[in-house]
């Protein structure tokens, strides 16, 4: 890995980093992948992966939920914290 | 006065419906210990302002002859907990300004209860971390030692337990958060057994390794709160089904598992192993019959999956809808910003790291092989939870260490080597107190941790009491 690693990494997920950030984040990771990398040691069988073999997927209709007889979400106290907003809706800058 | 020290849920209850005191009494009380020791201990981020009255509501049940287990007990909310109308933040700056808009289910049952919440506690930024310094906020300090740390990531809420600042606290759990810090606060931390508990409300780390429990001072305790949070909920579509497990028949002798091949390796320090082996005595002492078993190192697995997927799960914070928002020239240039000053280091490190791992190239022998390695190991608990009942370990490699000592993220994740596993297989474990070392003339507590098969929690509290009777 280098410093070219780093920044593409951030810009995938979207963080400006500072330079010293970068070369500190470089150290660290060198060291974190350079020990789960014993993953590749690890013997197994299984032919599928990514399967929850937990739970099975439960759908329900996309209708707010009423708990003790009111919706369990406020519609108010989300759009309060919108960070701008315009006529009750959500603003956000130009996408293109 | 009422005697906070030794008491109670059990003890408050009963005071609570003989009238010995009221829950106003019992909440006045806590908020003056609070008064008194959280500026020390930085364990909660925010205490409520409402406490005494929902301490009154309380007692208005109770004079109209209501009892339930937690009605008028005082409890504290890790701050990764939704109560509606309130502050939380998940220790992190991106939500400093953040106000839940819905309750979490367990917060629902617990209202339905007339238990009183005293406020949120300090943690590791959103759930990552093992020692509460990841938080934005500050440290939280160890009551039994303050120049150490109180585990993570649900520090606070084993601080304020510790420390008689609640009766008792929730925590969540991904990868030990509730059972290292109990360990070293010398407290009880149950993690149940994964979607027993719902985690509508819990702010996501980890989807698939989350879970929420108690934090308590007995297994009795833990098992009244367990009881009252756990059970199916259409809100949580990971939540299990009730019957799904049934309880675990009784037996005269009960076998447990000891890895001591996992215990005895390097890097476990010595007086937790002389703390353990005593341990195993008292155990041995009481009829349960121990075995060798063998148990794989999980560490690399588990941060694999933890990575992945709390790059994903943190992508939602982007100043666009909630919580803070920085201003760039551009769309892009907002996510950026708000991100790069909302983020504190160890959730960028993951987020970094998540990324890599699940990136093109990369995973298939990442990701791909610890989901398959995953699928291994549950089939490798299922072979020996039909042997044995219960699997031992200590809690932690070491006792507490000192604030700003381990400064090497991988050093600190080295301390989970005994939690994780738990969370990667879905089944439930407790920690409990197995007494204290002394070191530099404090005497820090310890903790050993059992495990038993999915939604056999009814074993963790029956073999939790057995062991506290004789600590």
């Amino acid at each position: 890995m280098d410093i070219k690693d780093v920044e593409n990494l951030a810009n995938l997920a979207r963080i400006e980093l500072t330079e010293e950030e970068k070369s500190e984040l470089l150290h660290d990771m060198d060291s974190i992948l350079g020990y789960i990398k014993q993953i590749e040691e690890v013997k197994v069988d299984v032919q599928h992966s990514g399967l929850n073999i937990i739970n099975c997927n439960v759908w329900r209709e996309d209708l707010p939920v009423v708990v003790d007889g009111e919706e369990s979400f406020s519609k108010e106290f989300i759009t309060e914290q919108f960070p701008d907003s315009q006529d009750g809706f959500l603003k956000v800058k130009n996408i293109l | 006065m009422i005697d906070l020290k030794n008491l109670t849920i059990e003890k408050a209850r009963t005071s609570l419906d003989a009238k010995e005191f009221s829950a106003v009494d019992l909440a006045k009380t806590y908020l003056m210990e609070i008064e008194k020791k959280n500026k020390e201990f930085n364990a909660y981020l925010e205490v409520y302002d409402d406490v005494l009255e929902q301490a009154k509501t309380a007692d208005e049940m109770i004079a109209k002859e209501e009892s339930y287990p937690l009605l008028g007990i005082p409890l504290a909310v890790k701050d990764v907990i939704l109560i509606k109308g309130k502050h939380v933040s998940a220790a992190s700056k991106i939500l400093e300004n953040y106000i839940a808009t819905y309750n979490a289910t367990v917060i629902t049952k617990l209202k339905k209860q007339g238990a009183v919440f005293l406020g949120r506690t300090n943690m590791d930024e959103f759930a990552l971390g093992s020692s509460t310094e990841n938080s934005a906020y500050g440290v939280t300090k160890n009551p039994h030692d303050n120049s150490r740390v109180p585990g993570g990531t649900s520090g606070g809420s084993a601080a304020v337990v510790a420390g008689d600042m609640a009766l008792a606290a929730l925590g969540s759990d991904t990868g030990g958060s509730i059972r290292l810090p109990s360990s070293f606060c010398g407290v009880v931390g149950l993690k149940p057994t994964y979607g027993r508990v719902s985690r509508y409300g819990l702010m996501a780390a980890v989807s698939s390794f989350d879970v929420i429990g108690p934090i308590t001072k007995t297994t009795k305790d833990a098992q009244i709160i367990f009881d009252v949070i756990k059970g199916n909920d259409i809100l949580d579509s990971t939540s299990i089904a009730d019957k799904k497990y049934l309880g675990t028949p009784k037996k005269d002798k009960r076998v447990i598992g000891v890895p001591w091949e996992l215990i005895n390796q390097e890097g476990i320090n010595l007086k937790v192993k002389e703390n353990f082996k005593d341990a195993v005595k008292k155990l041995e002492n009481l009829g349960y019959e121990v075995r060798d078993i063998k148990l794989p190192n999980c560490l690399a697995l588990y941060y694999i999956i933890n990575f992945a997927e709390v790059s994903t799960n943190l992508a939602r914070f982007d100043g666009v809808r909630y919580g803070i928002h920085k201003d760039g020239q551009n769309l892009l240039k907002d996510y950026l910003l708000t991100r790069r000053d909302g983020f504190g280091k160890e959730t960028k490190r993951r987020i970094l790291l998540g990324t890599y791992v699940l990136s093109a190239g990369y995973y298939d022998a990442y990701y791909g092989k610890a989901q398959k390695a995953r699928i291994a190991l549950r089939k490798e608990f299922q072979e020996l939870f039909s042997e044995i009942d219960l699997i031992l370990t200590p809690t932690s490699p070491i006792p507490a260490w000192k604030i700003g000592e381990k400064s090497d993220p991988l050093s600190m994740y080295l301390v989970d080597i005994f939690t994780v596993t738990a969370n990667i297989v879905g089944v439930p474990a407790i920690s409990v107190p197995s007494g204290f070392v002394a070191i530099e003339d404090k005497n820090l507590p310890l903790g050993i941790q059992f495990m038993a098969s999915h939604g056999a929690e009814d074993l963790l509290f029956e073999v939790g009491k057995n062991f506290e009777a004789m600590v």
